[in-house]
């Protein structure tokens, strides 16, 4: 164990593998080529269909140890991973390894299997059940949970090497050309996808909706995917994407989203050119609807927003306040539809988005971010993965990659939740490091960092509820009391990775 | 001296919620009115006074002003809502069904007899009694002038339309000569008329066209039960730039009568005196609680100092 310079205790080795204690955001520079797997040649009239999701993980080759990934782009409407992992238990295939881009809630389905063995090992973060599970030391299964950029960074390195990848193909051709825009489980951008599909050694392109060749536009190429195979259903639409994402009606909400604008407004940032990354929560939504409307009424022309795209940011888009959307994954059908037809509507890579390890990742072009939290801490430390139980139930999405990209994160959260205060002393876990956070906006208060001054001048000078973050923590104390501190076991269950790969938390078992 | 309190925007928060009195100090309102009335159950009036009454306790550090909307002295819990709520300083009372000025008398003298015993100046409560039927609407100047404690009247359509067995409509021609009456009894009482809750949360648009109208006839606040409404209702009241200017010119030319040794003067040919001036600090003092201008204005520009 060794401390890391944040002071959390994390372990050198992990689940067999060696790894680096996090220092800060910018210096660890990695000194090795990207990860390569072996050149391939086919017949000239080499088929690739192969037949079911069965055949394709024999063609694969799958065998007891490996590793294998899939995407989440059809989030917790995926039957995809839970369909791979019984048929890979029924073969016999033992000591898998997961290193999808995500777990949802819907792949409890997989916990049985880890139990027997099937899975041993996460090379991703996790939402839900599998995760409340490890953390309680009811389920054996090493976790390693990593941004979308870090995750991306970790198979070019080839720190992760995935041996197969199973990418769910919502709009196929039987040579293995295929998008997300159409058909019944089109979920719009692959974006998650496109890394594992040129690092895993095999490729195998999972569908429900065979096309005529050629299926375009071409997402994924059929240069890299090896063998395409069919299934019935890949998920379920209605849980995919949603029908509609809404602004939040909320008072509370709607005032904390307008505080957040009012960061916006004041930090200069707001001019021709403006770049912007928000979420899909009510909240976040309401400060894109101030966004739009401060946009409007300043007659700005936007360059691009970025990241989960909602509607919202289509409307925008059309509406002529971006000039482009950067598109990783999409969260609502309008998204979707967009993506499909829209040259301006473009989709990116997990690495072109995030990846701190290239020539250069979209979100460094962020000028505004707004993230979510669970916690914060009064060094401006961020927590998105533990709860308030200590459990591991979130995984980390862009969090940290935009936070460290952006030149301005600011963190909308509600000053309490439930009865517990979201600013603290400590945070459970840290997700992303106070150093690359702006500000905190709440309900009861704004606190900006000490590194942004003028932000905090220009704030107090507009009269915004500026407060130093222990006098925010201090008077949200006043009302829910101070949280007695969580008790862990000793053991490790998981590891929480910064983008760069060094480690900046460790989970530990929650004590009975 | 005229009251300066704005009282623009006036919440309604029901006391029996807890999760809702928690919020009240991050509403940017005016003031609040904690209900223990009609937003109460009657199951729950007990509950509610209890929690209305450690909230209270607990909120003395406060920028906004905190009424309390108790149940008429006539019901059973009129009395012992007061009896429990004054000891934790609330700034005043949202009297109910004010009829008369008979009722709002009698509020004032149990007031004035726990001032009394609490060693309070007299007269530290306020009264902000309802004109919420047609009986009161048609006694409404006799109410306004019934107390010294009283900082406005306040109009209540709800019940109103109830009283008159109508239909209260989304343009609200049926309240226009009971809003009239409401207003000139208040103004000629010298003191505020705030107009009635607008109840559909979801329709900004006819929300500000309502509290437009409502300021035009002279109101000076409005009632509301959803904090969505802040922001809308202030916009209604804010002063218009030229307004601004204007006034802004009014309090620099009174600062140089006074230099002169006058209370009177004249701009752009007009005659600028004291009720001109506080004309122009009420729009200044708007201006400012809604970050229009940077200068907080001083009461004292209208008459000089003593």
């Amino acid at each position: 164990m060794v401390k890391n310079s944040l002071g959390r205790l994390v372990p050198e080795v992990f689940a067999g593998k060696t790894y680096t204690p996090y220092k800060d955001p910018w210096s660890l520079q990695p000194h090795c080529k990207r990860g390569t797997r072996d050149i391939k040649r086919i017949d000239h009239n080499a088929k690739k269909l192969v037949g079911n999701l069965r055949d394709g993980i024999i063609a694969s080759g799958l065998k007891d140890g490996m590793t294998i990934s899939t995407h989440h782009a059809l989030r917790n409407g995926d039957h995809l991973l839970n369909q791979l992992v019984k048929e890979i238990d029924a073969l016999g295939i033992r000591d898998i390894k997961i290193a999808s881009s995500s777990v949802h809630a819907i792949h409890s389905e997989i916990i049985p299997y880890i139990r027997k063995g099937v899975i041993t090992g996460l090379e991703c973060g996790v939402n839900g059940m599998i995760g409340e599970l490890i953390s309680k030391g009811e389920l054996d299964c090493p976790v390693v949970v990593r941004s979308h950029g870090g995750r991306a960074r970790s198979l070019i390195t080839g720190e992760v090497l995935v041996d197969v990848a199973f990418l769910a193909a919502p709009y196929c051709d039987e040579y293995g050309n295929f998008n997300g825009f159409y058909g019944p489980s089109a979920c719009g951008s692959l974006g998650y996808a496109i890394p594992d599909s040129i690092h895993a050694r095999k490729v195998v392109a999972v569908t429900d909706n065979l096309v005529p060749y050629p299926a375009v536009p071409v997402g994924i190429p059929q240069s890299v995917v090896d063998f395409v195979v069919t299934v019935k259903s890949l998920g379920d639409p209605k849980k995919i994407v949603s029908t509609s994402t809404r602004i939040t009606t909320d008072p509370i909400g709607l005032q904390t989203a307008k505080y957040a604008a009012m960061v916006i407004e004041a930090s200069g940032l707001m001019k021709d050119g403006f770049s912007f990354q928000t979420g899909t929560g009510g909240i976040s939504l309401a400060v894109a609807d101030h966004v739009r409307n401060m946009m409007r009424k300043g007659k700005i022309k936007g360059s691009f927003g970025c990241g989960g795209i909602t509607g919202y940011f289509v409307d925008m888009l059309q509406e002529g306040l971006f000039r482009a959307l950067f598109d990783v994954q999409c969260f609502d059908l309008k998204a979707v539809e967009s993506i499909g037809r829209n040259q301006n509507h473009q989709e990116m890579s997990a690495s072109m988005y995030a990846s701190p390890f290239n020539a250069g990742a979209v979100v460094n072009r962020l000028d505004c971010v707004i993230l979510s939290a669970t916690e914060v801490d009064v060094d401006f430390n961020v927590n998105v993965n533990t709860e308030s139980t200590g459990y591991l139930l979130h995984n980390t999405g862009g969090h940290s990659d935009c936070a460290a990209g952006a030149k301005l994160s600011i963190i909308v959260a509600p000053a309490i939740r439930g009865r517990l205060p979201i600013i603290r002393d400590r945070v459970t876990t840290v997700t992303t490091p106070g150093e690359t956070i702006g500000v905190i906006v709440t309900e009861r208060g704004i606190a900006v960092n000490d590194k942004f001054p003028e932000l905090k001048e220009e704030l107090i000078k507009r009269r915004a509820p500026v407060k130093d973050i222990r006098q925010l923590r201090d008077e949200i104390y006043a009302i829910t009391g101070a949280p007695r501190p969580l008790e862990f076991e000793d053991k490790v269950v998981g590891l929480v990775e910064y983008r760069d790969g060094s480690i900046i938390d460790a989970i530990r078992q929650v004590k009975k | 001296m005229t009251d300066f309190k704005l009282r623009r925007s006036m919440l309604y928060v029901p006391g029996n919620m807890p999760s809702m009195l928690q919020n009240i100090p991050l509403f940017k309102c005016d003031s609040i009115i904690i209900d223990l009335e009609d937003g109460v159950n009657y199951a729950e009036k007990d509950a509610a006074r209890i929690l209305v009454t450690n909230f209270l306790q607990n909120y003395r550090k406060r920028s906004q002003e905190v009424l309390v909307r108790i149940n008429p002295l006539y019901t059973k819990w009129g009395y012992d809502d007061l009896k429990m709520i004054l000891p934790a300083g609330p700034d005043g009372i949202r009297f109910p069904m004010a009829e008369t000025p008979e009722l709002v008398r009698e509020l004032d003298e149990a007031l004035t007899k726990y001032e009394k015993q609490a060693g309070l100046e007299v007269g530290h409560f306020s009264i902000l009694p309802s004109i919420e039927t047609i009986k009161s609407v048609l006694n409404a100047y006799e109410i306004a002038k019934s107390s010294k404690r009283l900082t406005g009247l306040a109009f209540g359509a709800e019940d109103f339309t109830a009283s008159m067995g109508i239909q209260r409509t989304r343009t609200g021609e049926e309240l226009f000569h009971a809003r009239m009456v409401v207003v000139w009894a208040a103004k000629a009482a010298g003191i505020q008329a705030i107009d009635t809750v607008f109840s559909d949360a979801n329709d900004m648009e006819a929300l500000l066209h309502e509290t437009e109208m409502a300021r035009k006839l002279g109101y000076t606040g409005k009632s509301m039960v959803n904090p969505r409404q802040i922001d809308v209702i202030h916009q209604a009241f804010a002063p218009k730039q030229e307004e601004i200017d204007h006034a802004l010119k009014v309090v620099e030319a009174i600062k140089q009568a006074r230099l002169m040794g006058t209370g009177v003067i004249s701009l752009g040919g007009k005659m600028v005196d004291a009720p001109v001036v506080k004309r122009a600090v009420t729009t200044l003092q708007i201006a400012y609680a809604q970050g229009l201008i940077n200068e907080q204005i001083n009461e004292e520009v209208i008459y000089g100092k003593e």
